[in-house]
């Protein structure tokens, strides 16, 4: 369960942001979170609920968007997406690859503030 | 990605400063412990040690494989320092305590996993410069220590020929990150039906063109190349 550690750094992280911007209330926030980040979305959503009592967050919506693996097939000079994690290899050509361009992420991507700062 | 200043979006309906405003922020959430890692790497990389994360299941035999590295180097009179995670008590330093090298024991108190600041904190007081090599051993775990950067230069993934072939495929984001993969246990191999060439598909398969080892710590089988690897990983520090 390493999903409440991160849901920890997650709330921090964006109650910062918040603050930052005049101590806003979050109405949402949007998390990329890739096939290989080794993060459970339900796992992390049970997470958030428990810690966010009494923060910022406490009524944000947390979004969550999937990034699937996109590997660089140099057979193919070209990027692919992959259908699973299991097999690192082009799915057109069936070369193997370990150039992984993109399925690692675990970034928070957008703050969505319930109301602004007076100006 | 980079940790560019955030740019805030204004909706475009009307009601001036009622309507909800967008920052994209576009931060690692662990950006914390990413920062930290970055530090300790530097650190390190300026002492010219190169420090090695150890991960696996329970019971995998990490104690005992690197127990078996760290006398090896403190023979050869290669200094070598360790560092070791559990949740609850201070049995695998001792253990490790015996090769003559020194160890400190991290409790995490049920964190399934070791952060950069953990790390960082049990380093205190040890010249970094005086080591050629530094072991981190993690938490038992196949999934959490995944995501945590260390500050380590090699990421070493273990597993032992009782845990099933199948085992990479199950957990295939910590096999991906992994530098190196280690199989344990290797004696063992006839008992449990293990099978050799399956293991090794399946390693390469999640993680294409991975050194791979195949060990034991009972008849010493593998560790001579294991130990060779170690050694063409040089800090980068010409000493």
């Amino acid at each position: 369960m390493h999903e409440l550690s991160i849901a920890a750094n997650l709330v921090e992280l964006a109650s910062q942001h918040a603050a930052e911007h005049g101590g806003a209330r979050v109405a949402a926030i949007t998390l990329r979170i890739g096939s290989l980040s080794s993060v459970h979305a339900d796992a992390l959503r049970f997470s958030f609920d428990l810690v966010r009592e009494g923060t910022p967050l406490e009524e944000a919506e947390l979004r969550i968007v999937a990034v699937p693996v996109t590997v660089w097939c140099d057979a193919c000079q070209t990027e692919r997406e992959l259908p699973g994690i299991q097999r690192f290899a082009c799915p057109v050509c069936d070369a193997p690859t370990a150039d992984i361009r993109a399925g690692r992420e675990l970034d928070l991507e957008s703050i969505e503030l319930a109301e602004a700062a007076l100006p | 990605m980079s940790d560019a200043q955030p740019i805030e979006t204004r909706s475009t309906q009307p009601g001036g400063n009622q309507t909800p405003r967008i920052l994209e922020v576009r931060t690692k959430i662990l950006k914390k412990n990413d920062e930290i890692a970055r530090a300790m790497r530097a650190e390190f990389a300026a002492a010219g040690v190169v420090v090695v994360n150890l991960v696996s299941s329970p019971g995998t035999g990490k104690t005992a494989f690197l127990k078996e590295t760290l006398t090896r180097l403190v023979e050869r009179r290669i200094q070598v320092a360790a560092v070791v995670g559990d949740l609850e008590t201070d049995y695998d330093a001792q253990r490790l305590a015996a090769s003559g090298a020194p160890v400190r024991q991290i409790m995490t108190h049920g964190l399934c996993h070791l952060e950069a600041d953990m790390v960082q904190a049990h380093l205190e007081g040890w010249d970094l410069a005086a080591l050629r090599y530094l072991f981190i051993e993690n938490v038992g775990n196949l999934v959490c220590p995944t995501s945590w950067d260390l500050g380590e230069s090699l990421r070493v993934a273990l597993l032992s020929v009782t845990e099933g072939e199948d085992k990479p495929l199950k957990y295939p984001g910590l096999f991906n990150t992994a530098d190196v993969a280690v199989i344990t246990k290797i004696d063992l191999a006839e008992a449990c039906d293990f099978d050799r060439d399956l293991l090794r598909a399946n390693i390469e398969a999640v993680r294409p063109g991975i050194p791979v080892f195949e060990t034991s710590v009972k008849t010493g089988t593998g560790i001579d190349q294991w130990m060779t690897h170690l050694f063409s990983r040089r800090g980068r520090q010409v000493r």
